[in-house]
């Protein structure tokens, strides 16, 4: 076994760096400018900020828009010609007649669903499999490794696995949404890379006391490290909260079964009706709501998640993702 | 605990004190098995006349038709340009930018604007891409802000969403917009792995601030860039499949058709899946020998590359 992976060595180097980073961090919030640092000059800090600012801007204006429109009213809408910039006149009505529509609503449990029951498989089935192979002395971790990674590099491809899901029975399954994409071998690498670096002390410890290997993992191995499992599953579950194209693929395009983001392709990014929706004209029938409103409620909608449970985990973003960004 | 060592106990022993260990991986081993390995065999359909009706054991047998087929289809070609120049143009214009913005980070001295920004750049990652082009369409495209602008101010419109010439532009500022800022992450944990010394060092022999960035920064970055562009070389073929299926409508198949959307549109739409396999199938056999060549590159340079040689 001569090759290495560097990904995986990647990640075991970058953490550590990363430690060292925050601990240097966090001893003071400002650290003074090195005494042999040249002043900044007036040009250079300007430039330094217009250009920080402006990409700050390109992301948080588009959302801003997105959501300003969405709480206006039909003339606020009118009176801007469209999107609206600035509150001109508010109301929560577009979310009032999103949340009463059935086909939307419908959508919403759907995606919620499907994020939550496949991030918890995804998460019990890779944290088991990351401990499995985090002990280095264990018999045949390093053949299940290979295994593993070699799924990175040599796939199948699009069509041959379409042809083994819809083998199985598959179309028009929960599960086709599920179980295809359920494991993901590099958040797998990612948390061997730290149950790997788990005190073997204390790991021994444990053991002395009696403590079998699924005693060590939900007792020790665990608790010390929420941080990546917190990261890791915000990773699966943007996954599959953000899944479109299997629906395409899996799901029958008059189904019942349309996650949120079918939904925001076919009302949003199409500009179609909904099949089944009120009136069957979802936000046309109604005059005390403009349809772009209601439109851009429903991007707000896939969007609200996310925004809920990110700012818990991005903290942590530092500590565990290397190698899901060299994937990227 | 000393543990035994290995000569001295047995396979079998060896298993018994192990087998949670193992158990613990057959779930994620069953799921890669099922949905990555058997998908490997499936490739057979490549070489067949594929009926869904008789299944994988009883299609006939087609030798290399599906790809004499493929090479002579002028659409294919054009789907791998599309791929490569895409691929081309993401390399040369998304590449830097990361770069850039992590050195502007890193010499942000604040902490708390550092999370801050890079709270905010990170986000757009987390997007889906149906989320990402409707705020595209919504910004750029025809009834979207800019034109609304354009209407007021009688300069008339601009539908870059639309557009066929100016498409790998657009696509390769959706990429940009998406991941640029979260592949600053990367470049991050390498700069704060170089050593402070070194700088202090060459501003003591006289090195300016770009001096330093030349001669401290970006070697120290060496090993990252040139994993990454492995990495990406190796994806040559991959340029995304979620943005152009999206977006091929708008702008015409014949503009937006990169490999994956191939096999889609012509191996499951059409049911004719042997066909689309061979397109996959293609592009898997590139995409490897990419890596792996783009390996040799690497370790000619001196660097890692993706494995130790």
């Amino acid at each position: 076994m001569t090759d290495t992976i560097a990904v995986e060595r990647g990640t075991e180097r970058a953490d550590r760096t990363t430690a060292v980073g925050r601990r240097a961090g966090r001893g003071s919030r400002r650290p003074a400018r090195p005494p042999w640092e040249e002043p900044p000059t007036a040009v250079g800090q300007t430039a330094k900020g217009l250009t920080l600012g402006g990409v700050v801007a390109v992301v948080l204006v588009p959302l801003w828009i997105i959501v300003v429109t969405s709480f206006s009213t039909p003339g606020a809408v009118n009176r801007a010609g469209g999107l609206v910039l600035w509150p001109d006149g508010l109301t929560i009505e577009p979310y009032r007649e999103m949340l009463t529509d059935p086909t939307v609503r419908t959508a919403l449990l759907v995606s919620l669903g499907i994020t939550g029951v496949g991030t918890a498989m995804s998460m019990v089935v890779s944290i088991l499999c990351a401990y499995g192979l985090s002990r280095s002395r264990s018999v045949g971790h390093r053949f299940i490794l290979v295994l593993l990674i070699v799924t990175m590099f040599v796939s199948g491809g699009l069509i041959p696995t379409f042809l083994v899901v819809t083998g199985l029975g598959g179309y028009g399954q929960w599960w086709a949404l599920i179980l295809p994409s359920g494991v993901s071998v590099f958040n797998i690498l990612v948390l061997r890379a730290f149950y790997s670096d788990t005190s073997a002390d204390l790991i021994d410890a444990a053991r002395m006391d009696g403590a079998g290997d699924w005693r060590i993992l939900w007792s020790v191995v665990l608790p010390t490290s929420r941080a990546v499992t917190a990261v890791i599953a915000l990773f699966y579950a943007v996954g599959y909260w953000n899944s479109f194209f299997n629906v395409m693929l899996y799901m029958p395009t008059d189904s019942p079964k349309w996650p949120l983001q079918y939904v925001l392709y076919t009302y949003v990014n199409r500009g179609n009706s909904l099949p089944g929706s009120l009136n069957s004209g979802f936000g046309t029938a109604h005059a005390q709501t403009a349809p772009l409103s209601l439109q851009m409620a429903v991007v707000v909608l896939t969007l609200v998640p996310l925004l809920i449970v990110y700012p818990f985990v991005q903290k942590h973003f530092r500590a565990g993702v290397l190698t899901g960004a060299i994937k990227g | 605990m000393a543990a035994p060592s290995r000569r001295s106990v047995g396979l079998w022993s060896r298993l018994r004190r192990d087998r949670s260990l193992l158990l613990m991986t057959v779930p994620a081993v069953a799921l890669l098995v099922v949905f990555n390995y058997v998908p490997l065999f499936g490739l057979v359909t490549a070489f067949q006349n594929y009926d869904p009706l008789v299944g994988v054991w009883h299609s006939d047998w087609a030798g290399l038709d599906q790809f004499r087929q493929l090479f002579g289809d002028p659409l294919f070609w054009e789907a791998v340009k599309n791929t490569l120049y895409l691929s081309f143009v993401q390399l040369v214009l998304f590449f830097p930018i990361p770069i850039v913005l992590a050195l502007l980070l890193n010499s942000l001295l604040s902490q708390r604007l550092r999370n801050l920004i890079q709270s905010i750049v990170y986000l757009p990652h987390f997007f889906s891409w149906v989320l990402a082009i409707t705020i595209f369409q919504q910004m750029l495209g025809g009834a979207g802000v800019l034109n609304q602008f354009l209407r007021v101010h009688d300069i008339g419109i601009w539908d870059i969403m639309t557009n066929p010439h100016t498409f790998a532009l657009l696509v390769t500022s959706e990429v940009i917009w998406k991941e640029a800022g979260w592949g600053i992450i990367v470049f991050l944990a390498a700069l704060a792995a170089i050593n402070t010394d070194l700088y202090e060092a060459s501003a003591v022999d006289g090195a300016g601030r770009f001096r330093r960035i030349w001669h401290v920064t970006l070697p120290g970055l060496r090993g990252v860039i040139m994993l990454l562009l492995v990495l990406r070389l190796g994806n040559a073929l991959t340029v995304g499949f979620e943005q152009f299926l999206i977006q091929r409508d708008a702008v015409g198949h014949d503009t937006a058709d990169v490999l994956d959307t191939f096999s889609f549109y012509y191996g499951i739409s059409t049911g004719n899946y042997s066909y689309g396999a061979a397109a996959g199938l293609f592009k898997s056999v590139i995409s490897l020998l990419l890596i792996w060549g783009a390996n040799r590159l690497a370790h000619a340079f001196g660097s890692d590359g993706l494995y130790r040689r």
